[in-house]
């Protein structure tokens, strides 16, 4: 499989909690409007991959990387990279919801103010367009003024995807977003997916085999540390070219 | 059967060691107030000391005492919430923060008489404010420094980190996240460290004994460069150094009664704005 002007590419990344190693040699391209998805047990390493992408890890003391990481062709663990342009243009949804203890308006409004957004009906444009874009708005529309911790779980977690789109990225890096949801939150959130995949470069860790297969286009599998096989999720799903892959999927193992 | 009697026996001892010291308490506020509220008076909270405090009242002791308390806190609020921050925000654990700590928890047991002494040396002398209600202010805020601290830190680290995440991961810089999502959830905590520090601020003697507290001085300050009387050394003079110390017992009560007062008044001042900032939050 080639891909071609990769948006997010690493090239063999090897990243370490102090002594201990996370991720080993993991080279991979991911490309541009495509939903990709990493699979594999829990602590393989997929989602401290994912937090490489908009420099998340570098926030825990005493870790430290070697190989590159590039976001549309340019290293972004450079000194000279802007972290701030870097999270505007790659978005995060994770695993647990995590809205701030303000009102639903404040919780989307609260990246583009933060990039310098004073205008209130610019603001009011952007929350609207953001909670629309996230299947949110019609939930919401009339309690905008209410604090985001009485919705539920799942409209608390499309509120975070809405949150993420308002300062518009054109990465979307999401860790195990629906989790903690119940099914039907969590349908709500593959249909959205489905949707946002047109804009998007969409990255989703998940150790929901069934999800990945259904929203995903591409399928990075993932054991202690070592990216094992990438591929199509049509092929790693039908024919997985390596004996791992296969078990996992298989629910041999994980 | 033998757990469960047991468990009782615990449940029963526990409740009467909570009754004791509530009963402790009850005993000493109500010794106060029945023996102090008979010298209470308008008089005696607005008029000035006559006779060397034994008669007349007690007006410019709350004046320096609300004075010296407003004043170690303006300093030792901001001064402490910034060490929190530092602490908790940017400071990478090791060595050198663990002996931060350390000092931190030293000072919070450093006797106040040693604090008056510093006080003394530093402000009243080495930096030549005198006797004063600088010099007072600022002794009082070392010394409830630590308190605001340790309770700043902790407010701090009650903040859970999926939200400093969820800011830094929609490319607010540090200190924005800081400011606008992890600082106003830390508030009510914070100020629950003021009140603490508040009420040792009224009623600590030692540190103001030496660097501004008046024996007598039947006038209000007119400047932060002016000695001043406060409560508690007022009650300490009454009670130990007053010629007539066993005439003037009523005139003692009725200064801790109204030292008490002082003290509750502040912190229900603080527990309202406690109160506010929380419900502005709504976990």
């Amino acid at each position: 499989m080639v891909i071609n002007n990769p948006k997010v590419e690493t090239e063999a990344l090897n990243f370490y909690y102090g002594a201990t190693q996370a991720l080993f040699d993991v080279s991979i391209r991911i490309p541009e409007k495509k939903v990709t998805a990493l699979i594999g047990p829990s602590g393989c390493g997929k989602s401290t991959f994912l937090r490489m992408f908009n420099r998340l890890n570098d926030i825990i003391t005493g870790t430290h990387h070697k190989g590159r990481v590039l976001v549309d062709g340019e290293e972004i663990y450079n000194n000279h990279v802007n972290l701030v342009e870097l999270r505007k243009k790659v978005g995060m949804v994770f695993q647990k919801s995590n809205p701030f203890p303000k009102s639903v308006f404040e919780n989307v409004a609260y990246g583009p103010k933060i990039h310098g957004i004073k205008e209130s009906s610019k603001l009011m444009e952007i929350v609207e367009r953001s909670l629309k874009a996230a299947a949110l708005w019609d939930e919401v529309k009339d309690r905008l003024s209410s604090n985001a911790l009485g919705l539920s779980g799942g409209q608390q977690q499309r509120l975070c995807i809405a949150r993420a789109l308002a300062v518009e990225p054109e990465i979307l890096l999401m860790d195990e977003p629906a989790s903690a949801l119940d099914p039907k939150s969590t349908s709500r959130i593959e249909d959205l997916i489905g949707e946002l995949r047109k804009n998007y470069t969409i990255v989703i860790v998940t150790h929901n085999m069934q999800q990945a297969a259904r929203v995903s286009d591409y399928t990075a599998f993932f054991y202690e540390g070592n990216m094992i096989e990438f591929d199509t999720t049509e092929k790693m799903f039908t024919n997985p070219g390596n004996q791992q892959t296969e078990d996992y999927i298989t629910g041999r193992f994980g | 059967m033998e757990n469960q009697i047991k468990d009782r026996i615990i449940l029963w001892l526990i409740r009467l060691f909570f009754y004791f010291i509530v009963a402790i308490v009850g005993y000493i506020i109500f010794d106060i107030v029945y023996n102090g509220l008979s010298t209470l008076s308008w008089e005696f909270i607005t008029g000035f000391p006559r006779r060397s405090g034994a008669e007349g009242g007690i007006f410019p002791a709350i004046v320096g005492t609300a004075y010296l308390v407003f004043g170690a806190i303006i300093v030792a609020l901001p001064l402490g919430m910034a060490s929190a921050i530092y602490l908790s925000e940017y400071a990478r654990t090791g060595r050198f923060t663990s002996l931060v700590r350390l000092a931190i928890t030293t000072l919070a047991g450093v006797p106040s008489i040693v604090f008056g002494l510093f006080g003394l040396g530093l402000f009243v002398i080495f930096f030549g404010f005198g006797a004063s209600i600088l010099s007072g202010s600022l002794t009082l805020s070392f010394m409830i420094l630590p308190t605001i601290i340790v309770s700043s830190e902790e407010s701090l680290r009650a903040v859970p980190m999926s939200l400093r995440e969820g800011s830094l991961a929609l490319g607010a810089s540090k200190w924005q996240t800081i400011y606008k999502n992890v600082l106003p959830n830390a508030l009510p905590g914070m100020l629950t460290g003021a009140i603490l520090g508040i009420g040792r601020a009224a009623g600590e003697t030692a540190p103001i004994l030496l660097t501004v507290a008046a024996f007598y001085l039947p006038r209000l300050p007119g400047s932060i460069f002016d000695q001043v009387m406060a409560l508690p050394y007022h009650l300490y003079v009454l009670a130990t150094q007053h010629p007539e110390a066993e005439k003037v017992l009523p005139m003692q009560y009725g200064t801790a009664l109204v030292l008490l007062l002082l003290v509750i008044i502040f912190n229900l001042g603080a527990i309202i704005l406690r109160n506010h900032f929380r419900k502005k939050i709504q976990w």
